[in-house]
C-alpha cells in the first residue's frame, strides 16, 4: 500500500469541473440542458438546503461515499435524485448501497437497512471496505477544522475538564485515515470553527501524520474540502494549507477570509458558489427531511 | 445440544450482573439491550464498567440511576438526536461526580471486541496516525511490524464479565438469530466469560436450523435467554418495529435537568416492575405506531440428499 495514493490533486480539481450546475443562468446556454434554464433559489447560503445542495454536487462523479449523520445524510440523499443516481452510499452500522425508502434519521436507522445490496458486519466495512481501499470520499460533519485540515470532534477546551464534550471520534478518525478523501461540512464560519490549530485532533491531517516518524502512513489524502455557510475552502495538494476556492453569493472575499483563525489564502481563481436550483431545495423540503428533522 | 437457558430478566440480571463488574451492552443503534439495563436499573447495581460503542440513551439513564463509575465508549452523543446530558454533566462539570472515561474510535473499540473474542494480545489498524486519541487513552499503543512497515497502534482486548445482547430469536439451548445491524454483538459476546440474550421470540430448534446462516451466535456462546417482547424500545428491532424517535427527542430535554432524569428513572424503572409493565405504561396506541410494515426476505433453500 502507498501512501502517495490517489493524488489529493486530481481529487481537488475534479471537484470542480464536475459541479453540476454553471455559476450564473446568463453562462453559456449552449447545450441546452434543461437545468442551465431552471429557476434558481434565494434560500440563504447559511441555510441547511444551501450548504446540502452545495454538499451534493461534490459528490457528483464519485463512486462510493461514506455518509456521516447530519446535513450528509441530506447531501448524499439530494446527489442521488440530482447530480449522480450512481453514488453508493456506504454507512458505519455495516450498510453498503442504501437505498432508503425514507430519509434517514441517523447511520444506524431501519431504513438504510431495508432494500439495501448488502449488510455487513462492522468488521467487514470498517476493515475491508474501509481500511481496504474502497471509499472514494468520507464525508463528515466537524465543530473545528484547523489550517491544514485537521478535524476536533472531541472537546473544545482543557481535555480533562473540557467546556464542551463533543461526542468523540465515532468512525470519523477511521474514516480520515483510509479514505481516499474528506469532505466536511460546517455549520459555522468563524474563528472558533476554523483555528489555526484545533483544541484537540481527533482526526489528523497526513501532514500532521508525517510527523509521526516511523510510522506507517495513512492512505487517505484527508480534508479536500470544507464546506462553510460563507464559502468553500479547498486544499491544493495532501500536505498543503486550506485556500478559500469560492464565496457563497452575496459573500465578499474579505468576510470570508476576516473571519478566520488564521491568514487564509485566497485562490487567484476564486469563483462564486452557484445557487441552489428552486427544484434543489424543494427535493430537500417536500421529498427528502419532509419531518424537517436537520432542515430547521 | 444443551438444555434450555431460559430464565427471566430478574433471575438472569440478578445471577451474572454484579456490583463492580465490566458489562458490554451492544447494539449499534439497532437492538439496543434497553430491557436489560433496565433491570440492572431495578436491582440497583453500583461501580459498574460500562462498554458500549455508541453509549446512547441507555448509558445515559444508567448514568442518572447511579449505577456506572466508568465508560468504555466510542462516540458520546445519541446520533441524531442530540447531546447525552447525564455524560456532559458529569465530564464537563464533574455533576454530581466525575466520570472515567476510556475513549476509542469505533473500529477500535470494535477491535478491542475481536482481540477478545480471539484472546489475541492486541489487535492494529490504520487509525489514530497524527491524532491526539492515543494521548487522551495511553492504552492505545504502537508496534513495530516485524514485517518492516513501520509502527501501527494497537488496542488491547476487551474481556466483559458479563455481554447483553437482543436479537430477534433464539432458541431455547441459545442459538441467537439476528439480521439487519448486527454491531459488535459476535464479537463482544464471544470476548465474555458469560453471556445474556434477551429475544423478541423464544423459537423452536427446528426454526433456527432452517436458516443456520442467520445464527451470529451460537447457543455454546450463551448462558441465558430470557423472550422480552419490544425489549429494545426506544430502539427498535428490524422487521419488528421501528425506533421510538419521539422518545428520542423527549429524552433531551429530560437529560437536560438532572432532576427530571431523576424522576424519570423513579416513575419509569423503579415504578414498573419488569418491562411488560413498562410497555403497558407506554401505552397501546405508542406501540402500535411502532409497528412496521412486513418486508420479508424471500426464502433460500440449503437442500438436502435425497433419500
Amino acid at each position: 500500500m502507498t501512501a502517495d495514493s490517489p493524488s489529493p490533486d486530481g481529487a481537488a480539481s475534479t471537484a470542480e469541473p464536475s459541479t453540476a450546475e454553471p455559476s450564473t443562468g446568463d453562462a453559456t446556454a449552449t447545450d441546452g440542458a434543461t437545468d442551465r434554464a431552471a429557476p434558481l433559489s434565494d434560500v440563504p447560503p447559511h441555510s441547511a438546503e444551501f450548504l446540502a445542495t452545495v454538499a451534493a454536487r461534490e459528490l457528483a462523479g464519485r463512486r462510493r461515499v461514506f455518509a456521516g449523520v447530519g446535513l450528509p445524510t441530506l447531501a448524499v440523499d439530494l446527489a442521488r435524485r440530482t447530480v449522480d443516481p450512481g453514488v453508493e452510499l456506504v454507512y458505519e452500522s455495516g450498510v453498503v448501497g442504501a437505498h432508503p425508502e425514507a430519509m434517514a434519521e441517523g447511520i444506524a436507522d431501519s431504513v438504510l437497512v431495508s432494500g439495501a445490496e448488502a449488510m455487513l458486519s462492522m468488521d467487514a466495512l470498517f476493515g475491508y471496505v474501509l481500511q481496504g481501499g474502497h471509499v472514494d470520499v468520507g464525508f463528515l460533519g466537524a465543530a473545528q477544522v484547523d489550517r491544514i485540515g485537521n478535524i476536533n470532534t472531541s472537546v473544545i477546551g482543557d481535555w480533562q475538564r473540557p467546556e464542551v464534550r463533543l461526542p468523540g471520534s465515532g468512525g470519523a478518525s477511521d474514516i480520515i485515515a483510509s479514505a481516499r478523501e474528506i469532505v466536511v461540512v460546517l455549520r459555522r464560519h468563524d474563528p472558533h470553527a476554523l483555528p489555526a490549530e484545533v483544541d484537540f485532533c481527533t482526526s489528523p491531517s497526513p501532514a500532521r501524520a508525517r510527523r509521526r516518524e516511523g510510522f506507517h502512513q495513512p492512505a487517505g489524502a484527508g480534508v479536500t474540502t470544507v464546506i462553510t455557510p460563507l464559502g468553500i475552502l479547498r486544499r491544493p495538494d495532501r500536505y498543503g494549507e486550506l485556500e478559500l476556492a469560492a464565496v457563497h453569493p452575496g459573500v465578499t472575499v474579505a468576510e470570508a477570509t476576516g473571519d478566520v483563525g488564521w491568514d487564509l489564502r485566497v485562490r487567484a481563481d476564486v469563483a462564486e458558489t452557484p445557487r441552489p436550483r428552486a427544484e434543489d431545495v424543494r427535493l430537500l423540503r417536500e421529498e427528502i427531511d419532509t419531518v424537517r428533522l436537520y432542515l430547521r | 445440544m444443551s438444555g434450555s437457558k431460559v430464565t427471566t430478566l430478574r433471575e438472569a440480571v440478578t445471577e451474572h450482573v454484579r456490583d463492580g463488574m465490566t458489562v458490554a451492552l451492544e447494539g449499534f443503534g439497532h437492538l439496543i439491550p434497553f430491557a436489560a439495563g433496565h433491570e440492572i436499573i431495578r436491582q440497583r447495581r453500583r461501580d459498574l464498567t460500562v462498554c458500549r460503542m455508541t453509549p446512547d440513551i441507555l448509558t445515559d439513564q444508567l448514568l442518572v440511576a447511579g449505577c456506572v463509575s466508568r465508560l468504555v465508549a466510542s462516540f458520546f452523543a445519541s446520533g441524531s438526536a442530540g447531546s447525552l446530558y447525564e455524560i456532559r454533566r458529569r465530564v464537563e462539570h464533574h455533576d454530581p461526580a466525575p466520570l472515567e472515561t476510556e475513549e476509542y474510535s469505533h473500529y477500535g473499540m470494535y477491535c478491542r471486541y475481536e482481540a477478545g473474542a480471539k484472546r489475541l494480545p492486541f489487535q492494529p489498524l490504520l487509525s489514530y496516525v497524527g491524532s491526539d486519541l492515543p494521548e487522551l487513552n495511553p492504552r492505545i499503543r504502537a508496534v513495530e511490524s516485524p514485517y518492516g512497515e513501520g509502527k501501527v497502534y494497537v488496542v488491547p482486548p476487551l474481556n466483559p464479565d458479563v455481554t447483553v445482547v437482543h436479537a430477534q430469536r433464539a432458541d431455547a439451548s441459545g442459538n441467537t438469530q439476528l439480521w439487519g445491524i448486527t454491531g459488535a454483538q459476535a464479537p463482544a459476546a464471544y470476548a465474555a466469560s458469560a453471556v445474556i440474550v434477551t429475544v423478541e421470540e423464544v423459537v423452536a430448534p427446528e426454526v433456527v436450523r432452517a436458516d443456520p446462516n442467520r445464527t451470529l451466535i451460537p447457543a455454546h456462546a450463551v448462558d441465558a435467554v430470557v423472550e422480552v417482547p419490544g425489549g429494545a424500545h426506544p430502539s427498535y428491532a428490524q422487521g419488528c418495529y421501528d425506533r421510538d424517535s419521539a422518545f428520542y427527542r423527549e429524552w433531551t430535554p429530560i437529560s437536560r435537568d438532572r432532576e427530571a432524569a431523576l424522576a424519570w428513572i423513579d416513575e419509569w424503572i423503579h415504578g414498573t416492575a419488569d418491562h411488560a409493565a413498562y410497555l403497558a405504561e407506554l401505552g397501546q396506541a405508542r406501540w402500535e405506531g411502532l409497528r412496521v410494515a412486513p418486508a420479508p426476505s424471500g426464502s433460500v433453500s440449503y437442500g438436502r440428499r435425497k433419500e
